[in-house]
Order: C-alpha cells, then structure tokens, then sequence
C-alpha cells in the first residue's frame, strides 16, 4: 500500500540527486545525450567562483541572523500572547499573515514599497527623515533590507511555533511557581524558557534550513542580475543564474551537488550537536549553568 | 484555580492570569498593536494602493486613496490571463493535495499500523526528505522533466511537489493513525470487515482533522510556489499566479496602481483560505512541533 508513495518519493527526491551528480561531470545545454564529459571542471568552475563564496557567504549570514533577529523576538511575542487576552486568536491570524502570502507577492509589493521613490522613503520624508535610502540597489544595506523583509515575512511563523510549544507546557508549573511566589519574570525566565528550548530548537533547524535554500524573495526582489552586486544573492540565486537560466544544466547540476553537500553538513551538523542533546541537555546543562 | 491574587512573603501582589475575557496588561496590547500593524501595514499598503491611480502614486508614495479608483481591480479582472493564471494555480494545487493525501495516508497507514522488518528504514527514508531541499533538486528535477513526457504539461510541477509534500505529510499523520485504538480493528474484523473496508470506514474519518491539516498545510504550499513553475513551465499559458505576478509587474512596469491591483487580487484567495482554516493550520503546526 505504501509503495505508490516510496516510488514517487524516491523518484523526484532522492533520485534527483544522482541525476545531478551524473550530469555535474559533463558540459551540457540540456538538448541531445550529454557527450562532453569534462571530469571535475564544473565544480573547479563553482568552487574558484568568486560569487559563489559570496553567496554561500550570505547564506550563512541570513542564518545567523534570521536566529539571532527572530528567535528572541518571537519568545518574546510568544510570552507575551500566552496570556489569555481578548482576542488572541485574531492576534493569531494577523500576524501570521505574512507567512500565508507567497514569496513572489511579498516580494513584488516590497519591491515597489522599497524602490527609491516608493513608500518607504516618502513615509521617511514625512517623518523628517530627508535622505533618500537606496534600499535595494545599494550594496551597503541591500542584505539588511532582505533580512529585514524574511524577518517580516517568517516570524509570524516563529510566533505560532513558540506559542503552539508554550501551549504544551502544564498550566500547574506556573500556577504551584506563583503560589510559591515566584514573580511573572521569574516564572517566565525559569519555567516556560527551558520547557520552550525543544520548540526552540526545532525551530531554530527549520530557520537554518529555510536560509540555506532562500531564493524567491531575493530572485523576485533583485530580478536576474542584482542580486550579485547588490550582495544579496544566495546558493541557490546563484545556481539558477548559472544554471537553468543561462542554459548551462551541467554546471547548475555541479553547483546543486556543492549545495546538497553544504546544506547536509549543516543540518546533520544541527542533529548531531543541538538536536540529539536535547534528552540528557534538559538534565546536564542546566547543572552545568 | 481561583482568580483571586495571591499575596507573596514579600508583599508583592501577582495577579493570576484568569481563565478567560480579561482584559490583562496594557503593554500586552500595545505590543500586539505595534505587531499587527508592522505585519498587515505593507499588505495595506499594497490592496489600498490598488484603489489609487498612478499620477496619486507619483504624487505621494505613502498615502491613501483619493478619490477612491475600482477601474485597476476591474481592468485586472477583466484581462483573459488573470483568469487563466487563477485557474493553473488552483488545478495544480487541487491534485497536489489530492495525491499527497491519498499516497501519504496510505504510506503513514502502512507505517503506523503495521509492524515489519524495514519499518523503521522507511520512516527514516521520508523523515530524510526533509533534508533534501528542493532548492538542491531542482535543476535535476528539471533535466528528468524536461527528458519525460511530464514536459511542458502541470505534472511537471505537481509529482514534485507531491514527493517533497509527503515527507512532511507523513511525520504529521503518521501519529494520528497509530491512535486508533487496535481493539476498533479487531471489533471490524470480528464483524467482518475487511482490511480495505477498515481502512474506508474506520481510518479514513478517524484521521479526518489530520488529513485537512496536511491538506491545507500543501494547498497553501502548491498556491505559493514559485520556483518549481518557473523552472519547469516556458509558456505564459502554463503559468501560475505567482509567476504571473513576476510577469505582470514586469510588462506593467510603468503602471504601478495595476500591478498593485494585480498583485492583491493574486494575495485574495490565499487570504480567504487562510482566515477560513487558520485553526487547522496553527493546529496543524501544533501537532508536527509535538512529533
């Protein structure tokens, strides 16, 4: 029963990758049976790109710093809408909202918002502010603005998560912590905090993961081009501009192999020393702190 | 629990949260405030600006609507690509769901319910899914379809997007199905049911809130996708909206209130799913945080 499933899965999942790995080794457009075999020289190719290590670069700084802009915004958010409040669950959907809406949409509207004469700056100059701010063009705050429209876009998202994990810890614990005398700080800081650290983590592995393979918001902000000297693009930016669509498969395949091992490292990396640790962690860390 | 303060050794009053219609802290809701209008502000932004005409654009980026202009929504509504490009989205998205549901149920069934030799192998196998980014098989995503006869029709977008589907389908059903009491499939088989008739009559409305959850959780996902379309679809006929969108606002440059207009209209339907099913969806992220 289970074999539909299995066979589509590995079809267009795992046997991509193999697909991939074949075709990294050739020269080829995409017509006719790949007859060019050029070994390593796709990956040379990647490997000694200056672009490329830009890119890998900026996916790694989107990481870090979607974690450190997100993360404690949404435990914040999270804490603070674990009340029961009026309207919490309109709260709810509203600020998941963002995360609903495709990334070509969002995309689309901060592009013109952020345009030099869009909204933004003609709300700055309403405000007093009286520079103009190249938002997307200018490669001194280009990825500031990217982080900052994926932390628009995603932390509704971390909200949600923070919440559904803060839902799952027994009422009782702050109730017998209050009882006790423990203030709404100390409650949060010493109960919800360390109970939320598995959402946290979980977390945390999606955001990673999410960074290592951006590329609809930056394609559809920085079009085709900009993006690589704005110094927004990222992985996989930079493997659809040298693979899909300059027509140059053999190497789109070398570059997507170089990501698949990238984004592996990471992710087994995350399971390996934050996942894994989180059964005896609960137990040593906090004896160790 | 009662919801009369309680008065600490040191003489600080902490008022418990009650259990239901309170107002609570002030803060509380001036961040809440702050919060919706950073999130909805900019989505504002863009359905209002649809309302406006391009010399009030030029005029003042920022500001509202005066006088208030339909003719950009109509103009939108009325072009045949509008239509066609709503139409894609929905029909790939409807079969996306469709399989995922049947294969993943099926798989998650097998999983869940039965116990063999490789059980445990072929959770892992759609578990490591998840590590496999579709950012990554894309290109040779694309090289199969294009060398298939997938090539240059929605099948090229819907099996991949029903394979990277089924990993996160199956973490989240699979639980759900275990949950079935195995006494419920002795009583069936007692009465003569057989495994298929079970299955239809017992499983399938037992793990109903589990199936629409993963049903929207790919609906929502096959609606927004982006990079798949692109990379497998070369016509304007085949395109989704959100490759439309891209388009449109590339053709329309000059013309910023249309694409706005365009751009909201694109945004409405999942906008009008999500509100309908947002407690499925949250719920649903509930539960895959859980498992």
């Amino acid at each position: 029963m289970a074999g539909p499933a299995i066979l589509v899965f590995v079809t267009f999942v795992i046997f991509p990758v193999f697909v991939a790995l074949y075709y990294s080794f050739y020269s080829w457009k995409g017509y006719g049976p790949a007859t060019n075999f050029i070994g390593l020289g796709n990956y040379k190719w990647t490997l000694t790109s200056h672009d490329f290590w830009g890119a890998v670069g900026h996916n790694f700084i989107i990481a870090a710093l979607s974690l450190l802009f997100q993360g404690p915004i949404a435990v914040l958010l999270a804490l603070l809408l674990n009340q029961r409040i009026r309207g919490r669950s309109l709260i709810r959907v509203l600020i998941f909202v963002p995360y609903v809406i495709s990334e070509a949409i969002v995309g689309i509207g901060w592009r013109l918002m952020l345009q030099d004469t869009g909204a933004v700056n003609a709300l700055l100059h309403k405000i007093g502010l009286d520079q103009t701010v190249s938002w997307i063009s200018n490669p001194k705050v280009a990825l500031w603005t990217l982080m900052f429209v994926i932390s628009w876009k995603y932390v509704g998202f971390a909200v949600i998560l923070m919440l559904a994990g803060l839902q799952g810890i027994p009422e009782e614990l702050s109730e017998a912590a209050a009882v006790d005398g423990a203030s709404y700080w100390q409650i949060q800081r010493h109960i919800m905090l360390p109970l939320l650290t598995p959402t946290i983590k979980v977390w945390a592995f999606l955001s990673i993961i999410g960074s290592m393979q951006l590329f609809d918001l930056v394609y559809i902000i920085w079009g085709q081009y900009i993006g690589s000297i704005a110094g927004t693009s990222t992985m996989a930016y930079f493997m659809a501009q040298n693979g899909r669509l300059s027509g140059q498969l053999g190497r789109g395949s070398a570059i997507a192999i170089v990501v698949f091992v990238i984004s592996l490292i990471v992710a087994l990396a995350y399971q390996r020393f934050i996942l894994n640790r989180n059964v005896d962690g609960a137990l040593t860390e906090r004896g160790m702190a | 629990m009662s919801k009369k303060p309680v008065v600490t050794a040191d003489g600080t009053v902490i008022r418990q949260t009650p259990k239901s219609g309170g107002w609570g802290s002030p803060v509380v809701y001036f961040v809440s405030l702050c919060l919706i209008a950073i999130c909805i502000g900019p989505v504002l932004y863009i359905i209002l600006g649809g309302f406006r005409t391009n010399s009030q654009i030029t005029a003042d980026p920022a500001g509202l609507p005066d006088p208030w202009k339909i003719s950009n929504y109509l103009g939108v509504l009325q072009t045949k690509t509008f239509w066609t490009m709503a139409w894609n989205s929905l029909y790939i998205a409807l079969i996306t769901v469709a399989l995922v549901v049947v294969l993943g149920v099926s798989a998650s069934f097998v999983l869940a319910r039965y116990h063999f030799v490789g059980r445990n192998a072929m959770y892992m196998l759609f578990a490591s899914g998840l590590m496999f980014p579709l950012a990554v098989a894309i290109t040779p995503l694309y090289i199969m379809v294009v060398k298939s006869p997938l090539v240059n029709t929605p099948w090229g977008v819907i099996l991949p997007q029903v394979a990277f589907g089924l990993p996160q389908t199956v973490i989240i059903l699979t639980p759900f199905l275990a949950a079935i009491p195995v006494e419920i499939e002795e009583a069936a088989t007692v009465d003569g049911c057989s495994r298929l008739g079970f299955f239809r009559r017992m499983v399938i409305p037992l793990s109903l809130p589990g199936v629409i959850t993963v049903a929207i959780l790919n609906f929502v996902g096959s609606w927004n996708s982006y990079m798949l379309p692109l990379y497998m679809f070369n016509n304007e006929s085949q395109y989704t909206l959100p490759l439309g969108v891209q388009q449109f606002s590339t053709t329309h440059s000059q013309d910023t209130a249309q694409v706005l207009a365009f751009t909201s209209l694109a945004m409405l339907p999942a906008l009008i799913f999500f509100s309908i099913f947002e407690r499925r969806i949250v719920g649903g992220l509930t539960g895959a945080v859980k498992g």
